[in-house]
């Protein structure tokens, strides 16, 4: 009879397989269980939930499921802060823009028409005068009538918009893919650094022969540890944006250094590093990790790699309240240097070519910053990347 | 019998379906949670509420799952043989039982606790697969298979500091314990100190969830540490009223000590009495 439910949350991506799903009819028939719904949530969450992250979209199918609605609030809906509509509100609206906002009732039901508008509408829409969407004559959507109105969605035309909102769904890089990355792995090799660290429990062969013969023919052992490969790396990805371009390299890195490195955590940002980081890009404004949290659980001994093409307006890096997506209290390059100050082992690897590194302002102040420790993202740029985090003299030479 | 809160241990009902399922269905109970949410704990309790013996198997990062099944002495073995040594002829006298082969050979059944199983090498629950799912292996040695007697109740606990393997995940049962609301703290602290002043556990309680709240603590403390904390306070005759009006951006809280474990975040309060905000 839960056939349903449990094909519903298959479908919303919960890993969960047949196995648990007999398990659980095999507990409904065997524990005499008190008819509540409760018990059952219970019940069924310890034996199809094996990940504290999905406890949240347990609930929600959970919720939704026995409320007798099938159809689940997309988890991707995002409610737009108030508070940083407010903030942007006064810059972002000249006066006559502001007595229409008065005229529809103010903020608050310009806000409230927002959402109801969020709701109703599906799917993508250009033109009209209603419709969140593009080209419109809607207070909300890009490339309207009000040329600096609240961006919702859309892409930006130069790829460097100095003020976007936008509801993204970027697209989760994928570490499934293993086409063509056995040369990455061969480059990210040379970031192996085998120790022998721990309890000696391997016999050395070689010392225990020379020992013996010293022993007069007697058995006499000698032990060390075994070699492991004990590097610990922490990659920071730039995804969205005109990083859009690169998907294919960075899914392709993402794969082989997963395979790799044995410690490798890895988070992800937008353009710039702020105060905050998130592990899964669709679900990053609900689950992200403040950067203070990161600089702390991981130590010195991790190698950060940042992978981005560091193309963004230098306002990102150099003033607080520059990022395109909210406003940040501290300027991008506060928080890159308290990395820089963390780790003392650090590359950024660049999709860019190399030849179109100097027309971009924020890849030279970035490149500076990093004492021009940034490599392209190529067979021999990521081999020269790996070196210079065994050697930090190294840096990489441009022409 | 079943398993539910004992004098001394408070069970939310969530977890005590989650332990009851485990033990009916005979599958090994993965229990996560905050350092000091009492995972450990958790498996004694079950044992003594069930009235069962418990092994516990502690895990560190150089355990591996073949000390868990046995291990085979074979230098001693080489030595006894320059040594003429009778016992030399039979294998058996060098294998070494470890916690799972003691477990399985138990004749009734018991409950057995694989603790931070996060800290072994990142392949060990890989390596037990098999054993916790058909509770049997094998033993080159003295060529045979052994098979557990009575499945034990297997509790694992882990502290997240790796990710565990699916094919793992998907044999055991998962249990997260949540940093426990105020009734069940209530419930937790009643359990501990049945005489305590009333004023004291409020202003108490206070001082702890402010100081859980401060933004970048990196060691929360949590319920062992306010259960120590208390303990103290009732020890050194503090009064409920100087926990009244603490002020954590003025005062430090008696006994500082016993809720702060790490001097990064006896900064992180000092600054903040300090007026330093981030």
């Amino acid at each position: 009879m839960f056939i349903e439910f449990f094909l519903i949350l298959k479908t919303t991506g919960l890993p969960v397989s047949l196995r648990e799903f007999l398990t659980l009819l095999e507990a409904l028939a065997k524990e005499a269980l008190p008819y509540r719904v409760e018990s059952f949530y219970y019940l069924s969450r310890t034996i199809l939930v094996k990940h504290e992250q999905y406890l949240d979209r347990f609930d929600q199918i959970f919720g939704a499921y026995f409320k007798g609605i099938e159809e689940i609030d997309d988890a991707l809906f995002l409610n737009i802060p108030e508070e940083w509509l407010r903030q942007n509100a006064e810059r972002m609206f000249s006066e006559e823009e502001k007595a229409m906002i008065e005229a529809m009732g103010g903020l608050d039901k310009l806000m409230e028409r927002l959402r109801e508008l969020l709701d109703e509408q599906e799917g993508r829409h250009e033109g009209g005068n209603k419709w969140v969407g593009t080209g419109g004559t809607s207070p909300f959507g890009a490339f309207g009538y009000n040329p600096e109105g609240i961006r919702i969605g859309g892409e930006s035309r130069q790829r460097r918009a100095v003020k976007i909102w936008e509801k993204r769904e970027f697209k989760n890089l994928d570490d499934k893919v293993e086409l063509n990355t056995r040369n990455m792995k061969m480059a990210l090799k040379r970031l192996r650094i085998l120790t022998r660290e721990g309890r000696p429990e391997e016999i050395d062969v070689n010392g225990s022969i020379r020992r013996t013969s010293e022993n007069g023919g007697m058995l006499e052992l000698e032990m060390v540890p075994s070699r492991r490969n004990n590097v610990k790396v922490l990659l920071l990805l730039d995804v969205g944006g005109s990083m859009d371009d690169h998907i294919e390299t960075c899914s392709q890195l993402f794969s082989a250094a997963k395979y790799e490195f044995k410690h490798l955590e890895y988070f992800y940002f937008h353009n710039c590093v702020y105060e905050q980081l998130w592990k899964d890009n669709m679900r990053r404004r609900s689950e992200s990790v403040s950067t203070y949290e990161v600089l702390r659980t991981f130590n010195r001994d991790y190698k950060v790699i940042f992978v981005g093409d560091a193309a963004m307006s230098p306002y990102e890096l150099t003033y607080p309240g520059g990022s395109v997506e909210y406003r940040n209290e501290e300027a991008g390059m506060v928080w890159l240097q308290r990395i820089k100050d963390r780790f003392p082992d650090m590359v950024w690897l660049n999709p860019l070519p190399v030849d179109y590194w100097e027309y971009y302002e924020s890849l030279s102040l970035i490149q500076r910053f990093m004492d021009y420790r940034m490599f392209p993202l190529s067979l021999g740029g990521l081999a020269a990347a790996m070196k210079a985090l065994k050697n930090r003299k190294l840096a990489f030479k441009q022409g | 019998m079943k398993f539910r809160s004992t004098d001394n241990y408070i069970a939310t009902e969530d977890l005590t379906i989650a332990v009851n399922a485990a033990v009916a269905l005979e599958k090994p109970l993965l229990v996560k949670g905050e350092p000091g949410t009492g995972k450990t704990m958790l498996a004694f309790e079950v044992a003594q509420s069930l009235n069962k013996e418990i092994i516990t198997w502690h895990i560190k990062s150089t355990t591996t799952a073949q000390q868990g099944l046995y291990e085979y002495d074979a230098v001693s073995r080489l030595r006894d043989s320059q040594l003429g040594e009778e016992k030399v002829h039979e294998i058996a006298n060098y294998i070494k039982k470890g916690k799972l082969w003691e477990a399985f050979e138990s004749k009734k059944r018991l409950v057995l606790l694989i603790d931070e199983i996060d800290k072994a090498d990142i392949e060990f629950p890989n390596d037990l697969l098999l054993e916790l799912d058909k509770m049997e292996f094998y033993c080159y040695e003295l060529q045979k298979t052994i098979k557990a007697k009575q499945r034990p109740i297997v509790i694992i606990t882990s502290n997240n500091e790796k990710e565990l393997p699916d094919a793992f995940l998907r044999r055991c049962f998962f249990h997260y314990i949540r940093f426990p609301d105020e009734k069940t703290m209530q419930a937790i602290v009643d359990v501990h100190f049945p005489k305590l002043d009333e004023k004291l556990f409020k202003n108490a309680m206070k001082v702890f969830y402010e100081l859980r709240d401060i933004r970048g603590i990196k060691k929360k403390p949590s319920t062992s540490e306010l259960l120590d904390w208390l303990k103290l306070l009732v020890v050194g005759k503090v009064g409920p009223a100087k926990l009244a009006d603490l002020d954590l951006k003025e005062d430090l809280p008696p006994y500082i000590g016993a809720l702060l474990k790490n001097e990064q975040d006896y900064d992180m309060l000092n600054r903040l009495r300090y007026g330093f905000r981030r």
